[in-house]
């Protein structure tokens, strides 16, 4: 029963597919990046099916979430980040689903693996710097020198513009990772106090005096006594041994997992708010070099 | 000292350093509530920028959380 914590996060494969001596097997991780993607696309799609003026209930689901990520890119970007919007409403929706999808019980949270969130982070890095080349050629390497620096300090404060650059999507992959693999750690901790919190034990002395009582009972021929008396004893031993040690004791680390699945929950928004909006201050900085983003609303 | 014993004490003190996001978060939600108090109008930009700081606070915490987990899967 002393797994270790990390037990859950275990993944075994249902069907084992090998490209090229890399491993694809299916297992349910891959199962539940599927699910993700449906729901999401079904979402989407079922909410913009008949674009009526006065919207139904999921369009205007959809369309606040369609002006939030734009809000959002307004603000850090500006215009100009309106043609990433695909990209990024994209990741929002993905990393948003990934992780409320975990909290249902029996599935697999793939945010919390480190392999997919370093790949969302590098990905999203990288094309900061694709696009900040992109747009300024060489001039992009301006983004290592803070603006208002005097000359002199140039060679220290580059490596150390540099660290902080790298530290970027590192930062990114591990904050997403962790935040997910410890909330279900918790999660996990918890039950598992739930079940072996042992029960009050009833030691036989106890267990044989009661069927004395009882015995004696039954003996006295009095009907009505025993019959009192016998549900009396036993509903006494079960209230006492069982109930009381289930929920006086029990109860508390069940609670505290009800409590913790609340916060998982607003964990699992703010995580994927968190991480578009970082992508967006990232592809603002390759954008706007170290200008503002223009009032566009 | 054997190494399981060592590891523990390890994971023990990489969970300690938790104290200081707990300061800083503590820090940055009574701020928001200070500037909230003084303007209300704000709260809408300010607490944008409170949801952002305390992820990155929070991030803290969780590499400590990631050092403990190196620990405990190097021991032995």
């Amino acid at each position: 029963m002393q797994d270790s914590p990390l037990h859950p996060f275990e993944l075994h494969p249902y069907v084992d597919i090998s490209l090229f001596g890399l491993d694809i097997s299916l297992n349910k991780a891959v199962i539940m990046m599927w699910v993700i993607i449906a729901l999401a696309t079904w979402f989407l799609i079922a909410a913009g099916r008949k674009r009526r003026l006065i919207p139904t209930r999921l369009q205007s689901l959809a369309e606040m979430f369609v002006e939030f990520i734009q809000g959002m890119i307004l603000d850090t970007i500006g215009k100009q980040g309106m043609r990433f919007f695909p990209f990024l409403a994209t990741l929002f929706i993905f990393i948003l689903f990934a992780n409320l999808i975990g909290l249902i019980p029996g599935s697999y949270t793939v945010t919390s693996q480190i392999v997919v969130t370093a790949a969302f982070a590098l990905f999203v890095y990288a094309m900061s710097l694709v696009v900040g080349f992109a747009y300024h050629g060489v001039k992009f390497l301006q983004i290592l020198i803070p603006p208002g620096t005097p000359p002199l300090l140039l060679p220290l404060m580059m490596p150390i513009e540099l660290i902080s650059q790298l530290a970027r999507p590192f930062a990114l992959a591990v904050r997403l990772f962790a935040n997910m693999t410890a909330g279900h750690t918790i999660l996990a901790v918890l039950f598992g106090m739930v079940i072996s919190v042992p029960l009050i034990p009833v030691s036989p002395g106890v267990k044989i005096a009661l069927l004395i009582a009882i015995a004696l009972l039954i003996a006295s021929r009095h009907k009505v006594l025993a019959a009192t008396g016998i549900l009396g004893l036993v509903g006494m031993y079960f209230l006492i041994a069982v109930l009381v040690s289930v929920i006086w004791l029990r109860w508390l680390p069940f609670a505290f997992t009800i409590a913790i699945s609340v916060l998982e929950v607003g964990i699992a928004f703010i995580q994927a708010y968190i991480f578009t909006i970082l992508t967006c201050v990232y592809l603002g900085d390759a954008i706007n070099l170290h200008g503002h983003a223009e009032e566009a609303h | 000292m054997d190494s399981v014993a060592a590891a523990f004490l390890g994971m023990g003190m990489a969970a300690a350093g938790f104290a200081g996001a707990g300061i800083g978060i503590g820090f940055i939600f009574g701020k928001m509530i200070e500037a909230v108090a003084r303007q209300p109008e704000a709260e809408a930009r300010v607490g944008k920028y409170m949801w952002i700081g305390f992820a990155l606070v929070e991030a803290i915490a969780l590499y400590g959380l990631v050092i403990a987990f190196i620990i405990m899967g190097l021991r032995k």
